[in-house]
């Protein structure tokens, strides 16, 4: 980790051959040592602490959900490219020798599986939206979830900080517009704060989602218009190209329209939430303070082994 | 061009606006059109009047009334005649 070469090769490179991820075979979805799971989770901890005030209920859901509500959240109509079913055989004995035979002559026996109900979570804050829409009105005074989950997107790279499997941690406010815009600018400032703690460069900059297709450009040129989306950005495989670790969105009342999110007197609640990209934040860290944890500089183990 | 237009959105079963309702001005945002919507309306156009919209004019404003839509679209049958 040449503090002077920012590219994604050598970085993934120098990251197998430090024994910190390891290959699979797969672009984008590596093993990960224990001195790199330790990092994740003490940068767990930290985000757990600096949001702690809030009193945000956790929940935990697993890397899969429900595909009718990932069908039903709109995701087909924006992400397309990004997204996975979960597929699997149901065949019956017929099948399944057919299935071998075209395994055995290099064939695509997919074709024998169907769609289960699963998809893949592409972000942590997917499931929660139906989930917390089935309990009834939301109270005047908003709700706040802490959420963390695996996720996936398909978008196979070179680049260690585009991982096809990662983890997420998220801060998700619903509530009036006014509410969860003002957990958003909390979040940008403490973001920042909690970033520089950790002795790495980062800048705050206006982003836009990777929308599909020419329709997807108009989405992402209103989506900027409306200063909906804000990444911070951490110089991980590029100086140039710095990558988003921290994500802030205000989602407007999308997800209150589409799962029916309101108040007791009927009016549709706004949401926002703010992502950490896991995987990001430690590759940042590795990136910029070397392959040895303990070797790091005291000020930023005392942030993140300290307490 | 501005009735054909309000009648083709009318008929789309994707936007769900009462475009007979809205004056020519009027805003579409503000009248409950979703991005999603404008992006529908976006192909909708393309598809009616066989124009590609460039990329510089898909932005919220071009969309914003059936008057800036008309005139984005005049704009690009002028060019293809």
């Amino acid at each position: 980790m040449d503090a002077k070469t920012f590219d994604s090769k050598s970085l993934l490179d120098s990251l197998f051959e430090n024994g910190i991820l390891f290959e699979s075979g797969v672009d984008g979805l590596y093993g990960r040592s224990g001195a790199f799971e330790d990092v994740i989770e003490r940068f767990e901890r930290l985000v757990t602490r600096l949001g702690a005030p809030d009193k945000a209920t956790r929940i935990h859901f697993p890397p899969g959900m429900s595909r009718a509500t990932l069908e039903k959240s709109g995701y087909m109509k924006s992400f397309p490219q990004l997204a996975g079913c979960v597929h699997s055989f149901m065949g019956g004995e017929r099948e399944h020798a057919q299935l071998l035979g075209m395994m055995a002559d290099g064939g695509d026996w997919t074709e024998l599986q169907k769609a289960t109900d699963l998809a893949l979570t592409p972000a942590a804050c997917y499931p929660l939206y139906p989930t917390i829409a089935a309990r009834g009105p939301v109270p005047a005074q908003g709700l706040l979830f802490e959420l963390s989950s695996y996720c996936f997107r398909h978008e196979p790279s070179k680049d260690p900080a585009r991982m096809q499997l990662f983890r997420m941690r998220e801060f998700v406010k619903i509530g009036t517009a006014e509410q969860v815009r003002s957990f958003r600018e909390s979040w940008l400032k403490r973001g920042r704060a909690m970033i520089e703690s950790l002795d790495l460069p980062c800048e705050v900059d206006l982003a836009n989602d990777p929308f599909f297709g020419r329709g997807g450009r108009m989405m992402a040129n209103n989506q900027r218009d409306q200063g909906l989306k804000f990444e911070l950005l951490i110089p991980v495989t590029s100086i140039e190209k710095p990558t988003a670790c921290l994500s802030f969105n205000y989602h407007q009342d999308h997800f209150g329209q589409t799962w029916g999110l309101k108040f007791a007197d009927g009016e549709f609640c706004h949401s926002a939430c703010v992502g950490f990209g896991l995987e990001r934040v430690a590759l940042a860290l590795f990136r910029h303070h070397g392959p040895d944890a303990e070797a790091w500089p005291a000020a930023v183990r005392d942030v993140l082994w300290g307490v | 061009m501005i009735d054909q237009i309000r009648s083709l959105l009318e008929q789309h079963p994707m936007i769900p606006l009462n475009f007979g309702a809205l004056a020519d001005d009027a805003n579409l945002y503000d009248a409950g059109l979703t991005s999603f919507a404008s992006v529908q309306m976006m192909l909708a156009l393309e598809e009616e009047f066989d124009i590609e919209f460039p990329e510089t004019m898909l932005t919220r404003r071009t969309f914003s009334s059936l008057a800036s839509i008309a005139d984005a679209v005049s704009q690009l049958t002028r060019k293809a005649a």
